[in-house]
């Protein structure tokens, strides 16, 4: 399958992310925050870093970039879409996903690696992972708190919408230790954390992160509007 | 030239790291008796022309759109007149 990979100004793992692409047996596509078209791509990795500089709000410019209101369009049309700390913010300000991320509660960047629970694994970017699982994946952020009121809360872990949950301590004090979420249909995914830096044994905490660029399969694909 | 200005605070219930930071920092400095900081944003807009309510209502949908998060964020807009001496 062809794996969009946006690079923005200012984004940080897009080349990471492709590899990540690769690895898990796709084709990656480079994608410019500037273009008007997805090349053909099957779905769309937003990657990490520090788009536009984090101006205004992270994620915030990024959002309506060109290339964004074909992202959106696509998701709309169950396009499975993957964005990644930086990428997870600039869906919550697409409104693709409920909720906002907000600088850390203890105010510092964190960088470590970071045990997770899978808590949803019929997504489009973790049915290679049981529900239940725990992974151990980098996690590097300042902002990274996830934030949503009690109702949209409720209704994300009535749903089944939480896709990932911090253990052994609360990293950024996202509310109800949520580390990634999903949309209704489960083809869009945020992740605060970095499964793309843990690929490969070479480097990283292991290969727990592969997971989320082996998931897409065909019958994902075919659900898909035209 | 008339401004047009658009507040942007963290909603109360939101958490708000910075201005915990700064109220922190406040008794440190030998500042007494303050007893909560919240920070926000300001945006000062300068228009062509008037500000009629058709600007004004733009205006809002840009703050709504672009300078506030309304998941996280209140925001107000004002116009504030430039200030002009009198002869």
């Amino acid at each position: 399958m062809k794996i969009g990979v946006v690079t923005f100004p200012g984004s940080l793992d897009d080349v990471d992310a492709q590899r990540a692409v690769r690895i898990g047996g796709h084709e990656a596509v480079a994608l410019w925050h500037g273009d008007h078209d997805l090349r053909g791509v099957d779905a769309v990795v937003l990657p990490g870093g520090f788009s536009y500089g984090d101006y205004l709000r992270c994620g915030a410019i990024s959002r309506f970039s060109p290339v964004m209101s074909e992202v959106i369009e696509a998701a709309g049309r169950g396009m499975p879409v993957l964005g990644i700390c930086n990428g997870f913010q600039i869906l919550c300000e697409s409104h693709l996903l409920p909720g906002a991320l907000i600088r850390n509660d203890h105010r510092r960047f964190v960088c470590r690696d970071q045990r997770l629970r899978i808590e949803n694994a019929s997504t489009a970017w973790t049915s290679a992972y049981a529900e239940g699982d725990e992974i151990t994946i980098v996690l590097k952020n300042g902002e990274g708190g996830f934030v949503a009121d009690e109702a949209t809360l409720d209704r994300l872990e009535g749903e089944g919408q939480v896709v990932a949950r911090y253990l052994d301590g609360n990293p950024n004090g996202s509310l109800r230790d949520i580390a990634g979420i999903t949309n209704a249909r489960g083809n869009v995914v945020g992740l605060m954390p970095h499964p793309e830096h843990c690929v490969e044994e070479l480097t990283g905490a292991g290969t727990d992160g592969i997971g989320f660029f082996t998931s897409l399969t065909a019958d994902w694909l075919a659900t898909v509007s035209a | 030239m008339p401004k047009v200005v658009v507040d942007v605070m963290p909603k109360p219930e939101i958490l708000d790291p910075q201005g915990k930071a700064v109220l922190g920092a406040l008794p440190r400095l030998g500042f007494q008796g303050v007893v909560d900081v919240r920070q926000g944003k300001r945006f000062e807009l300068e228009v062509a022309g008037e500000v009629t309510d058709a600007v004004l209502a733009q205006v809002h949908e840009m703050a709504e759109t672009l300078l506030s998060n309304p998941v996280i964020e209140n925001f107000e807009v004002r116009v504030e007149q430039g200030v002009e001496q009198s002869a």
